[in-house]
């Protein structure tokens, strides 16, 4: 089955113990807006529980939001549990509150991009539907 | 119509009919014309926008309803506390930056945790991984207390701990280090944040589910009319409802209704109500709506006013006060462009200021990107003195009070909040109509309406969505938290755990236990617990095994 004919799936979570969710819940209704079928994962999320939820609900995309400055030790736990469920292959992002260097080293590990306060929803979405259909064009091109 | 601007003598009618003229006929700029909250703003506001009499409108400073302010002088006796929030790494880094801060002439701390702390999670918890020291500091027991505490003399500084679900077992090593200096508790000034109910809708660190968590609220407010009668014992706040999303109007309401939903816990506990409603505060945002924040905290302090003297019956004119912090919109704060940060935080001080504020934080530059430097903090600090030392606003009582515009906008947000307090009783009350995820998805709603707003153009943001560059990350520097705090933390919990009389620590607990399942003081058990050195997650854990977990309910 093409996969255009299916929606683009994303798992929005909050890994860690921060309690921000504004930006989480706002770029998960907009990407509803543009078609994408969101799973929110609620707060105080440890990595099992984000890679678990991800490889139960089949997502494509996991995007993760967090705000407490704990991205160095959380971001490579939720990849490694994701990897660990058969789910390497999942588009991985995020955004919050991550100084740019450390953005640089998580992007090298596989965060494909991440975003900063101030980016429009708009944005977001047309990277993800960007990404994902480049994906597909490789996937066809195999 | 032409106007004809040659007659001289017109009758004011007239007058207004011509400007009303001229004025419609006009070009007008190409954007929304509302507050920052979206309400619609006319062009003018003139007398017949401001009806009610002006004695039981505003009164005086200093007498109900407070409108113009708590004070009889205001600042002409007593300028506001310059409290800047502050805490990050270890017990030992977070008291250098308290002594730096009391050096360049702060006049109250004011504590930072972080999120392990906050959760009731000692640093060395699985779920601490990685946050330990990152957004403030990390207290696990009254030994970091004591450190966080040194040589600060605890009778003469105000403190006050941003805290809420494990708000009363902070409060119990507090009153614990403060009796290991020699100070008696009665001594003790300060507030704790012990807000548990806009936890629950905005800011998200809770401990157990609703009920519990204000029996313990009400415990601490009997144990410190008592105890500790100096202490703010809530400090009912706005804040992180206004930071995640909320328009003003929301922000008062929703402050206010969990306010009051305190002051029947606490009569419904057989406490008198002036015994301590005049311990209770109230912490609001100051956005960058210069107008709409003056009149939100005018509107706080009457409504306020009237709640508790005609439906709670306070005698005490004290209840009937909004006494209160305001800090900065951190969510105003751009990591474009951030030195316009200093001049954003300018504006909203100057808001605070001239809405009677009792205490103030300025947010630093660099908030958006990391935690800020000592420089950014000083820059921060140095805008409130700037504002109370050059620019004289503070010599005169609300300013701006008989604006036509302040009034009327104030008269607006007290009846948007009292249509908030007719729904939410609708609703059976706050704690159902937070359960039910009302509050939250209106507040969600307000988000996601401001951030179109911003995506669409309607609503400006300088360095954002106009005046944009391009930039090179940061142009300024960054202060980083060192992961050698989680280790050393690590160690000395361990330490502590081996130092500790193990027997008395564990009858400490048992206590703790027993105290849940009767309507025994818990703060009384927790301030012998941090004595007997128990751990903050030792004691938050017997408390979820007895009260169980909050289940956050879905709203998205």
């Amino acid at each position: 089955m093409p996969m255009t004919q299916r929606k683009i799936r994303v798992l929005v979570a909050k890994p860690g113990l921060d309690g921000h969710d504004r930006g989480a819940k706002t770029v998960a209704s907009a990407l509803r807006d543009h078609g994408m079928e969101v799973i929110y994962t609620g707060l105080h999320q440890a990595p099992e529980a984000i890679a678990e939820i991800a490889a139960q609900e089949d997502v494509d995309v996991v995007g993760l939001s967090i705000l407490s400055g704990a991205h160095m030790a959380l971001f490579p736990r939720v990849r490694a549990e994701l990897a660990k469920r058969g789910m390497g292959h999942v588009l991985l992002t995020g955004g919050g509150i991550i100084p740019q260097d450390d953005m640089a080293a998580l992007e090298a590990q596989g965060y494909t991009k991440l975003f900063g306060p101030g980016t429009p929803t708009e944005a977001i979405a047309k990277w993800i539907t960007a990404a994902m259909e480049e994906r597909l064009k490789n996937q066809g091109a195999q | 119509m032409t106007i004809d601007r040659s007659r001289t003598e017109v009758r004011a009618v007239d007058a207004r009919e011509l400007w009303q003229a001229e004025f419609d006929q006009a070009q007008k700029r190409g954007v929304e014309f509302t507050s920052l909250s979206g309400a619609p703003l006319q062009p003018l506001y003139g007398p017949a926008d401001v009806p009610g009499e002006f004695e039981s409108e505003l009164g005086y400073p200093g007498s109900f309803p407070y409108t113009r302010g708590v004070h009889p002088t205001m600042y002409r006796s007593r300028l506001w506390t310059m409290r800047q929030f502050a805490g990050f790494g270890s017990a030992k880094q977070t008291n250098e930056r308290f002594k730096f801060l009391l050096a360049h002439g702060q006049t109250g701390l004011s504590t930072a945790f972080d999120f392990p702390t906050l959760m009731g999670y000692d640093s060395d918890h699985a779920h601490s991984l990685g946050e330990v020291g990152q957004v403030g500091v990390a207290i696990s027991s009254l030994a970091d207390m004591e450190v966080l505490m040194g040589g600060i003399p605890m009778a003469e500084v105000s403190t006050s701990m941003t805290i809420n679900g494990p708000a009363p077992i902070m409060l119990a090593f507090y009153i614990a280090c403060g009796e290991r200096q020699g100070v008696d508790p009665k001594l003790l000034r300060g507030t704790v944040q012990n807000d548990i109910l806009k936890e629950y809708q905005a800011q998200h660190a809770w401990l157990v589910p609703a009920e519990p968590a204000l029996r313990m609220i009400t415990d601490v407010m009997g144990y410190c009319a008592k105890r500790v009668p100096q202490w703010n014992t809530i400090s009912i706040s706005g804040y992180h409802i206004r930071e995640a999303g909320s328009t003003a109007a929301q922000e008062l309401a929703f402050t206010l209704a969990n306010g009051m939903e305190y002051v029947r816990r606490g009569k419904a506990a057989g406490l008198d109500v002036d015994e301590f409603a005049p311990r209770l505060s109230f912490f609001f945002d100051s956005h960058l709506d210069f107008f709409e924040e003056i009149a939100k905290f005018r509107a706080a302090r009457r409504i306020w006013a009237r709640k508790l003297r005609d439906t709670f019956g306070a005698k005490d004119p004290r209840s009937w006060m909004v006494r209160f912090h305001t800090q900065t919109a951190g969510v105003s704060l751009t990591a474009q462009q951030p030195e316009n940060n200093i001049v954003r935080t300018a504006f909203e001080a100057l808001a605070a200021v001239l809405g009677g504020t009792q205490s103030l934080h300025t947010n630093s530059m660099d908030e958006t990107l990391s935690l800020p430097t000592e420089k950014a903090v000083k820059i921060a600090l140095r805008t409130q003195q700037i504002i109370a030392e050059e620019t004289e606003v503070a010599h005169v009582i609300d300013p701006l009070g008989g604006s036509y515009y302040v009034e009327a906008l104030t008269n607006r947000l007290e009846a948007e909040a009292e249509r908030y307090f007719a729904e939410i009783e609708r609703r059976g009350g706050v704690v159902p109509a937070t359960e039910q995820g009302y509050i939250q998805k209106e507040i969600h709603r307000s988000a996601i309406a401001y951030q179109a707003a911003v995506e669409r153009g309607s609503k400006r943001v300088v360095g954002v969505n106009c005046y944009a560059e391009d930039e090179q990350g940061p142009t300024i520097e960054l202060h980083k938290i060192d992961p050698a705090v989680e280790r050393e933390q690590h160690q000395r919990l361990a330490e502590l755990r081996k130092r500790r009389d193990a027997a008395k620590a564990k009858r400490a607990l048992d206590e703790i236990r027993d105290a849940c399942k009767s309507s025994d003081n818990l703060l009384e058990r927790f301030v012998a617990a941090a004595h007997a050195d128990c751990t903050l997650g030792e004691i938050a854990d017997v408390l979820r095994a007895e009260f169980g977990h909050y289940k956050e309910p879905k709203i998205l």
